[in-house]
């Protein structure tokens, strides 16, 4: 009977173990198709095995897939060359030194089976299939490396670096209370740049480390008010968002004209826009109704001829507030 | 679905470039007013919309809008094709129209990600 060797144990750093557990992450993540090689150089049965050296030779490659009428039907590969030097062969049939045992897997597996496969047959290569077993690829160790890096590297673009140097702002400033303000002229009319104070807002909360389903929401509910300035407010106004461990508060706040009736306007279906704002999509009398869904805390004061203000808070979990949860509790209590 | 499959099944352009084909569809919703996108639309879904304004790139990376496909075969202007661009929101034009692009996907089994709405925001008197 075979004896399990002892598991090798060995200190690793954290930085180490955050790396390793990211590769294997991405092992799981990343499918073969992504990373496999298409258009495979292909022999055939017939083909003879000094052809096939020319190939490889030419290609660069240590094995092919064996087709005969669109069939995959075996692996050629150097072993298989060298196993027929040796016999000075080299006029033989593909067929007479093909592997037919296959092993293949499946273009929508994720990479990790193919590493399996790999290792538990000692192959050099697999052929990939489609869900009708048709050939669509080959992979190689070589391959998924290569794969591997690129999606690393990929990882580690600078939006990570952004996000990852943000999202500790909270953590490394220690105050009585932090908060972080951001503030944001809207212009009157301004359709072609409408929501781009929306689309800064959403960018800096994920990079500051909400969650997706928090910037979201604090998305669409200041892209609603951003508009809304941009469609009512005579000289435009001011959108301020202020960020802190526990809670999101957004203002917005203009000069005029005002509301009639603030109750009036938060009924869904009330509007007062123009035909103009309707043919942008806007102006269905369902922005404020958007608003209150998407937030905890709403309120809107509106005096005619003077001016609107609304405030609107969204208020964060523990475990999704921003920088260290001691901080989130501070706060609170 | 994937973007590939998706462009196939609408006889679709990509008008965008460098966009992120890999990235799954889970669902469609279709709608020309932006409140009614912004107030029913689920994540990673595909808007089909007969709008070509910039706005339709906003609300479509506000609500985490997938791909927008733009019906009967409109060219949106330059200022919303740079902001799908700087925004990674793919951009697709099909010469077809809104009903039948619907019909399209869901036979194709695209399941629809507009969320119902409530009774109480029902009333447009």
């Amino acid at each position: 009977m075979d004896e399990v060797p002892p598991r090798k144990t060995k200190t690793i750093t954290d930085q180490a173990a955050e790396n390793i557990t990211r590769v294997e992450e991405l092992a799981y993540e990343l499918k073969v198709d992504v990373v496999m090689s298409r258009d495979a150089k292909e022999a055939s049965p017939n083909m003879k095995m000094g052809e096939v050296l020319d190939i490889f030779r030419q290609a660069r490659i240590s094995g092919a897939p064996v087709i005969s009428q669109d069939e995959l039907v075996g692996i050629i590969s150097i072993e298989d060359i060298i196993r027929c030097l040796r016999q000075n062969d080299l006029d033989s049939p593909v067929s007479a030194y093909m592997s037919t045992k296959l092993f293949t897997v499946r273009q929508t597996d994720p990479v990790v089976e193919a590493l399996k496969t790999l290792v538990h047959t000692k192959v050099g290569r697999l052929p990939v299939v489609d869900d009708t077993g048709k050939l669509v690829g080959i992979i190689t160790k070589g391959d998924i490396n290569r794969g591997l890096l690129k999606a690393l590297q990929h990882d580690y673009q600078e939006e990570e670096i952004r996000r990852y140097r943000a999202s500790h702002l909270f953590e490394d400033i220690v105050s009585g209370r932090t908060s972080l303000i951001l503030r944001y002229v809207i212009k009157p009319r301004d359709f072609t740049h409408g929501g781009s104070a929306s689309s800064y807002i959403k960018r800096a909360l994920l990079r500051l480390g909400a969650s997706p389903q928090i910037a979201r929401r604090c998305g669409i509910a200041v892209y609603e008010a951003e508009m809304n300035l941009i469609i009512h407010a005579d000289h435009g106004g001011i959108i301020r968002v202020e960020i802190e461990p526990h809670q999101i508060t957004i203002e917005a706040t203009d000069d005029g004209p005002g509301i009639q009736d603030v109750e009036l306007a938060m009924k869904p279906g009330f509007s007062t826009a123009t035909e103009e704002v309707r043919e942008q999509g806007f102006g269905a009398g369902m922005g404020l109704v958007n608003i209150a869904r998407c937030v905890n805390e709403m309120k809107l004061d509106s005096t005619l001829g003077k001016g609107t203000r609304l405030k609107i808070k969204i208020f964060l979990e523990a475990q999704e507030a921003f920088g260290e949860v001691s901080a989130f509790q501070k706060e609170r209590t | 679905m994937d973007l590939c499959e998706l462009t196939a099944l609408i006889e679709g352009k990509i008008i965008t470039r460098d966009c992120d084909t890999s990235r799954p569809i889970k669902g469609c919703c279709g709608a020309d007013l932006m409140s009614d996108v912004l107030a029913s639309i689920q994540p990673d879904a595909l808007l089909l919309t007969g709008l070509c304004n910039p706005q339709i790139v906003r609300t479509a990376q506000m609500a985490d809008v997938t791909a927008i496909v733009i019906v009967r075969g409109k060219n949106p202007p330059k200022e919303t094709i740079d902001l799908a661009n700087e925004e990674g929101i793919p951009l697709i034009s099909s010469p077809f129209g809104m009903f039948e692009l619907c019909g399209r996907l869901y036979k194709a089994g695209l399941p629809s990600l507009e969320n119902q709405v409530s009774p109480e925001n029902c009333d447009c008197g």
